[in-house]
């Protein structure tokens, strides 16, 4: 598909998506449609720093934690309405991005070592956020209900639906965009091969620090959707592990590097646990055993994911994977 | 200020504390310099390897110590055959594919202990467990003060078995030089299984060790995990004496930390230690600098 | 155009560079040749800031480019090739050749479009959409080149872009390097293949164990005893000047 065309599709398939309030009149479904679209707002975010720039995070909490306590705390300490909440949580997360960045790509971490520092970074924010009381420490932060569009609360899901909505479609776009420039051919050079593109005269630090920063925004926003739509966050729910690994999850599952892995994972995850509380009920962790053998599943068998097999089905040529076999170990 | 007659005790606390800690990363470090890995589901293992030990106690009386001799052997199989069959088949050429399939392993051992288990905190009852040893003026948990003693005794067989066994040498051998291991009729997977399994036996032996002071639920691995991997990165990758001194480094650290600042913030310090040397110190306090 | 002064360099026992000086002039291909472990690639990594130097400078036009990181370098117009050739393996030969492009060119279409030039002059231009993972050697080989080409350097450093080829992909490969000399870049490119020297460069350095030994015109390095000692052991010299006089 070229990049027209992707453009094209994109544009069909949000188009598609924008019915579902029309077609949908029961909330608990549109919930699901809402909780699939943050799902792949946040698997995209991811997917801009793993995805394309091939440095996987373990802590992907860190800006969708900063970025949902952003909003709930200026609202509840500062009185400060949540849409301007939104653009401070968002570039907030971006900063805690960029500083991630620093500490990391200036000193070479790279692959399992950027990892587990970003998993670091998530956790220190985390202790934090449960230990000083503007964020409510351990007990959490509980924000007033008040419902009103004009306080990014609405009275019914069709309003969040819009909201996450625009925002999932707006994170697709720019990561189109970066399918289709020169940062994004930069930043895919520096995750295929980092010495080559650097002798290439591609500023590999200044690639990843974009990235990240990029990332860190969208997951920002994702975790303002979050704190709107649930009205309560704890350093558990915002900086906890969970969100890491979902917002890992999606794309691998979808397909890193594509554009619309992280919708297809999203959907994939979202309709599994819907399948499987109906099969199995609400026993506890199950979901989550699916999650995990998923993760391995497709890591072990089909590493480019989702929208790996459906170009291979399609071509009809071997999905092999993307990466070198004999430079790492094992 | 706390005055020393608070700080001495505290220190020698975190020490044996410290000593467990070792004795977690010891295997870490073993996989991670013979296979060159990163083993996410190393916590889940430990809490899976306390599940043992508890149910052994519970359903057939068998005492935390004595379970040394089925459960370290039980952990050694599982590490083995997870090697072989899953982690070694999934790097494709990128070490972050083993640290997401561990972490695929760890979400589904943790989440299957929920199901089985329930989300109870579990503790044993020995005729030992509140029993106390007094050294250098402090009182210390007897079953902690074995613990550290185990912690040595375990890093000084691993090393023997190491330095003195045909294993030992192969498994050295091929941690140093892949190619040339294989060409002299080493059997790559089977090596590095049988040193994922040492590694994961490792854990077995914590278990023992740490269950009659500790406790067990599904989530206590996850609070392992990164202690254990700043203990490596602190001692150097692959190192067994860096993961020692790391251990008890890190238990000081810990407890002087919630000392200082309260249990909460005392965590913290650890993971800065091992932000910072991640960052500044990549081959550990000890190794050369990159 | 490319000044290198008493550059040193060793990996813990091994001194890869020792005192490295020397100079290419701006215009034409200059060679850089030498035995196995000589310190050639090492050379390039020194010169295009992929390892910091000991000691030393090296100047690029005029100016002091020695601690600079290596994308500077490559912005300053002088651009390297890799000996074990490093492609963006899973992406096309076009998108290759465009992160190349894109040093000067900001434009995406723009950018392609130019790829797909330079991909016709080195002669892949029947292999555009083709996965670089899976060309040949030779044809990697080939992107290595047109890469360098893309980003319109000053400047080339070639490692080897000649070895693992067969002798008839040498032959069409040394007219390409040839047009990129007469468009006005200068060419330095380590090589052992003889034949390729002679035929394509006007001056030659050589290094031995980190040290150069010889400099001139090729034919008369060549002939130079020190050069056949290094490359053939001690002794080599005057067994063959000796059989020369016997056969003339
Ligand atoms: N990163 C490194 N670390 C340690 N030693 C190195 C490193 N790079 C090169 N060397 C050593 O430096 C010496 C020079 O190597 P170099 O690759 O520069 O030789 P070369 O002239 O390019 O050889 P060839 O013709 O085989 O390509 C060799 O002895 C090599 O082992
Ligand atoms: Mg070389």
């Amino acid at each position: 598909m070229n990049q027209a065309n992707k453009l094209l599709m994109l544009i069909v398939v949000f188009g598609l998506i924008a019915l579902a309030p029309m077609l949908i009149t029961q909330e608990s479904l549109l919930n699901i449609v809402i909780m699939t679209l943050y799902a792949a707002l946040l698997g995209q975010a991811w997917n801009i720093l793993g995805g394309y720039g091939g440095q996987v995070s373990f802590g992907h909490a860190a800006y969708f934690g900063t970025g949902a306590y952003a909003v709930a705390v200026l609202q509840v300490q500062f009185g400060i309405n949540p849409w301007l909440g939104l653009v401070v949580g968002g570039f907030a997360a971006a900063a805690v991005g960029a500083f991630i960045g620093f500490c990391t790509f200036r000193y070479g971490l790279r692959g399992s070592y950027f990892a587990l520092v970003t998993l670091a970074f998530a956790e220190v924010l985390r202790i934090l956020s449960n230990s000083v009381d503007f964020t409510g420490a351990g007990v959490g932060l509980l924000i007033p209900l008040e419902r009103s569009a004009a306080n990014f609360q609405f009275a019914s899901k069709e309003g969040f639906f819009w909201v996450i909505w625009a925002m999932t479609f707006a994170a697709f776009l720019t990561v189109w965009k970066i399918g289709n420039s020169r940062f994004g051919a930069q930043l895919m050079a520096v995750r295929d091969n980092e010495d080559a593109a650097r002798a290439l005269g591609v500023d590999a630090f200044r690639v990843k620090m974009g990235a990240i920063m990029l990332s860190g925004f969208f997951a920002g926003l994702a975790g303002v959707f979050y704190a709107q739509y649930f009205l309560y966050l704890d350093p558990h729910i915002a900086y906890g592990a969970a969100i890491s690994v979902e917002s890992l999850l999606v794309p691998i599952i979808g397909g890193m590097g594509t554009l619309f892995g992280p919708l297809l994972g999203a959907a994939f995850l979202h309709g599994l646990s819907e399948l499987s509380r109906a099969v199995i009920g609400d026993a506890p962790g199950i979901s989550l055993v699916l999650y995990g053998v998923l993760l391995v599943v497709m890591v072990l068998f089909v590493p480019r994911g989702l929208a790996g097999l459906a170009s291979h089905l399609r071509s009809g040529k071997p999905a092999e994977s993307r990466v070198e076999e004999g430079k790492g170990h094992a | 200020m706390p005055d020393s007659a608070i700080i001495i005790p505290s220190v020698l606390n975190g020490l044996t504390t410290g000593g467990l800690y070792a004795l977690v990363a010891l295997g870490l470090t073993l996989i991670y310099g013979v296979l060159h890995i990163i083993n996410f589901a190393h916590g889940a293992l430990l809490m899976l390897g306390l599940y043992a030990v508890y149910f052994l106690n519970v359903q057939f009386g068998i005492d935390p110590y004595l379970a040394l001799l089925i459960v370290p052997p039980a952990m050694f199989a599982l590490g083995y055959a997870l090697q072989r069959g899953i982690i070694g088949r999934a790097s494709h050429g990128r070490d972050e594919n083993i640290l997401l399939v561990t972490l695929g392993l760890s979400i589904i051992i943790e989440n299957l202990s929920l199901y089985f288990f329930r989300s109870d905190t579990r503790t044993v009852d020995t005729p030992y467990s509140f029993d106390v040893v007094e050294i250098f003026g402090a009182f210390l948990p007897y079953p902690k003060v074995v613990a550290f003693v185990g912690a040595l005794v375990t890093a000084a067989l691993l090393w023997l078995l190491m330095s003195h066994t045909d294993l030992g040498r192969a498994i050295r051998a091929l941690a140093k030089e892949r190619k040339g291991a294989q060409l002299v009729g080493i059997n790559a997977d089977h090596v590095f299984a049988m040193s994922f399994g040492l590694g994961v036996a490792c854990l077995g032996v914590a278990a023992c060790l740490l269950l009659p002071s500790y406790y067990v639920n599904p989530q206590v691995g996850g609070g392992f995990v990164l202690i254990a991997f700043t203990i490596v990165v602190l001692g150097g990758m692959g190192s067994f004496v860096g993961a020692l001194i790391g251990g008890l480094i890190i238990g000081v650290v810990e407890a002087l930390g919630g000392l200082f600042l309260g249990e909460s913030l005392g965590q913290i310090g650890i993971f800065l230690i091992f932000i910072l040397v991640l960052i500044f110190r990549p081959n550990g306090l000890f190794g050369a600098k990159a | 155009m490319l000044e290198i002064n008493a550059l040193c360099k060793s990996f813990g026992g091994v001194q890869a560079s020792q005192s490295v000086t020397m100079t290419v002039p701006q215009g034409g291909i200059t060679s850089l040749i030498g035995p196995n472990g000589a310190g050639k690639t090492t050379l390039f990594a020194l010169i295009t800031g992929f390892h910091t130097p000991d000691s030393g400078s090296v100047r690029f036009l005029g100016q002091d480019i020695t601690c600079l990181p290596p994308e500077a370098i490559a912005t300053r117009g002088m651009i390297r090739t890799f000996q074990t050739v490093q492609p963006f393996a899973g992406q096309t030969v076009r998108e290759n050749i465009a992160v190349g492009a894109h040093l000067k060119i900001r434009g995406r279409t723009e950018a392609l479009a130019k790829a797909e030039d330079v991909a016709r002059q080195v002669g892949l231009g029947d292999r555009l959409d083709m996965d670089a993972g899976s060309l040949t050697v030779a044809g990697r080989k080939r992107l290595e080149v047109a890469r360098a080409l893309a980003t319109d350097p000053k400047m080339i450093l070639f490692d080897e872009v000649l070895a693992g080829l067969n002798p008839s992909e040498i032959r069409d490969v040394i007219p390409v390097i040839n047009t990129i000399r007469d468009a006005g870049v200068t060419i330095l490119l380590i090589e052992h293949v003889m034949q390729a020297v002679m035929s394509l460069s006007d001056y030659t350095w050589v290094l031995n164990q980190g040290a150069i030994i010889a400099e001139g015109p090729p034919r008369e390095v060549v002939s130079d005893p020190h050069v056949i000692e290094a490359y053939l052991g001690k002794g080599m010299a005057e067994r063959i000047a000796k059989r020369e006089a016997a056969s003339a």
